[in-house]
């Protein structure tokens, strides 16, 4: 019997192994995402039928309203809400996997084990209280609650509901510590619990109640002092997190299929998180313990002309003829297309250039955006070919031969700051190199400097012309101009 | 131990596939590693599968539930955005 479960399992790690792999292209990724489906429908039901589960109603019920929600949720979301769905969908994986150990723990405290055996019907027999156990279940509430919590603070602030801004007070580092130390001691007390268990149980619920309070308050305490634009890391490590608290939770109940995809999940998740932090040339340390930028802030660096030049303002007429008689234009979006929800006005552009024979490419920076890879699916949602989408990398040696870069909505990532000018705050991250093409047009409301709260050099370049406007209209007025020269 | 071991060897599998994956997957490549972090589905199942543990019971329909929004939602999301994925031909050229 266990060795179908086993076996079954097996089966659907296999799946989500091969389907995370069909990930690598975007030719094979839709068939990937459909293996890792069936791989967990293989869990699923094999689960089900072979545990000889007894209490089908409340089960039904539950699986038919999350699966609800969930479809709901997957239909209706906006594009441009991807990182709000994301950073909620972390938070209810870090919940189930608290609530799961949670409820494998609630067995120990109504069940003699006696009765145990007799009423669990197929489902697995308790394991001993181990102080390996206790270790494992305290893992799985803490990580579980901290992430849901977290991506709760997180959703808020993408949403806009909490302000974006890095919020501080004073004592707030100590008050992190005092929460760390509460939780020490709340594992501590678990352990305890476990050891003395048979005779006394208050120990251990009172640990494990403690350590719930307390992860679920961290979470907030660990999320809120990080600003909007780190984001994309915070939703990585989330994601990250949430992975880890289903493979505890698999230590817990020591089921294979749990280890291997949380695991899975978390290595995809701390990789991506690397990758934000690399890209911005902060160590996570450094992201986490927030504070970072604060563009709207009056006590952000000085926001004068530090550099002392002047900016040249262009017209849509004007840069839609440059645009037409280019052979090459780079354009690089950032949040702010994404806000503009510009991008579908920004591909219509594209092809109207096209068909005029100009070659258009987009350089997108990895932290461009609000999660890993934001300005990709908004740009595939518009209908650009994925082929046209050009990591940091690639594009950076194409510039010198580009005529016109149009910056979208786009700031520290393509400050030239980062390169020149030590002591910047953003001294050392890698930027597209906008400003080595012959003219840079950047889309922008206003010369507010970016996230960083760093001045922009780039605006102030003899080959920079500013346009200034909402995205979504002047990447609409230029396709007129350019329609128009006919 | 077992399970300790496990946990290594997949995480040196997650890191030799997931490092390839490319960066404009990167949001589709969440989203589906959410929906499979939703396999905590099986251990909300059998959790909340068993008879005589009311607490149990009832913590394990909750897991259940939050777990399947994840599942559910989860791959129907990241199959919605790789279905925008896709090579477009060139738009025939005016010249």
């Amino acid at each position: 019997m266990y060795t179908v479960i086993a076996l079954a399992y097996l089966v659907s790690a296999c799946l989500f192994i091969l389907g995370l792999k069909r990930l690598q292209s975007p030719v094979t990724a839709r068939r990937g995402n459909q293996m890792a489906a069936l791989g967990m429908l293989v869990a699923v039901i094999a689960t089900l039928f072979l545990y000889e589960i007894l209490t089908p109603v409340e089960m039904i019920a539950a699986t038919v309203v999350g699966g609800g929600i969930g479809a709901v949720l997957a239909r209706r979301v906006e594009m441009t809400s991807m990182p709000e769905l994301v950073a909620v969908f972390n938070g209810f994986g870090g919940l189930a996997s608290a609530l799961v150990a949670s409820a494998e723990v609630a067995r120990y405290f109504s069940e003699t084990p006696a009765a145990a055996e007799a009423v669990t019907g197929g489902a697995p027999p308790l394991a001993p209280l181990t102080l390996t156990l206790a270790v494992t279940v305290a893992a799985s509430v803490l990580i579980g609650t901290v992430t849901f919590s977290g991506s709760f603070v997180a959703f808020a602030k993408l949403k806009g509901l909490v302000s974006g801004q890095p919020a501080q007070f004073l004592g707030m580092r100590a008050l992190t510590v005092l929460l760390l130390l509460g939780v020490a001691a709340a594992i501590g007390l678990i352990l305890y619990g476990a050891y003395v268990f048979a005779e006394d149980s208050a120990f251990l619920m009172g640990g494990l109640l403690g350590l719930g309070g307390l992860a679920l308050i961290l979470g907030i305490f660990l999320v809120i002092p990080i600003g909007g634009a780190d984001m994309p890391v915070v939703v990585a490590l989330l994601n990250s997190y949430s992975g880890l608290a289903a493979a505890a939770t698999g230590f817990v109940l020591d089921n294979i299929v749990l280890i291997i995809s949380g695991t899975l999940v978390g290595v995809s998740g701390l990789m991506l998180t690397r990758i934000m932090c690399d890209a911005m040339n902060r160590s996570l340390w450094n992201v986490l313990l927030g504070g970072f930028g604060g563009a709207d802030d009056d006590d952000g660096p000085d926001v004068e002309g530090t550099t002392g030049g002047t900016v040249r303002e262009t017209s849509p007429a004007d840069t839609a003829i440059l645009l037409t008689y280019a052979e090459q234009v780079v354009i690089i979006p950032g949040y702010g297309m994404a806000v503009a929800q510009a991008q579908h006005q920004v591909h219509e552009l594209a092809e109207v250039l096209e068909a005029r024979g100009v070659t258009v490419k987009y350089g997108i920076h990895p932290v461009a955006g609000r999660m890993p890879g934001h300005m990709n699916v908004l740009l595939a949602e518009a209908n650009v070919s994925y082929d046209q989408l050009y990591e940091m990398d690639e594009i950076n040696p194409e510039f010198p031969n580009t005529d016109v870069s149009l910056v979208i909505g786009a700031n520290d990532v393509v400050n030239p700051a980062a390169r020149t000018k030590k002591g910047s705050p953003i001294y050392g991250m890698p930027i597209l190199d906008a400003d080595a093409s012959d003219t840079v047009v950047v889309l922008k409301r206003s010369l507010r400097p970016g996230y960083s709260g760093v001045e922009n050099d780039l605006f102030y370049n003899d080959n920079t012309r500013m346009l200034f406007g909402d995205a979504k209209e002047s990447v609409g007025e230029l396709t007129t101009e350019v329609k128009a020269l006919g | 131990m077992e399970n300790l071991i496990i946990f290594v060897l997949a995480a040196f599998i997650g890191v030799e596939i997931l490092t390839k994956v490319p960066q404009t997957l990167h949001t589709p490549l969440m989203s589906g590693a959410n929906a499979i972090s939703g396999i905590t589905m099986v251990g909300a199942l059998v959790t909340a599968g068993m008879v005589g543990t009311p607490v149990a019971k009832w913590l394990g329909a909750l897991a259940l539930m939050v777990a399947t929004i994840n599942v559910v939602g989860g791959f129907l999301v990241t199959d919605r955005m790789l279905k925008m994925f896709t090579r477009k031909p060139r738009p025939p050229r005016d010249d």
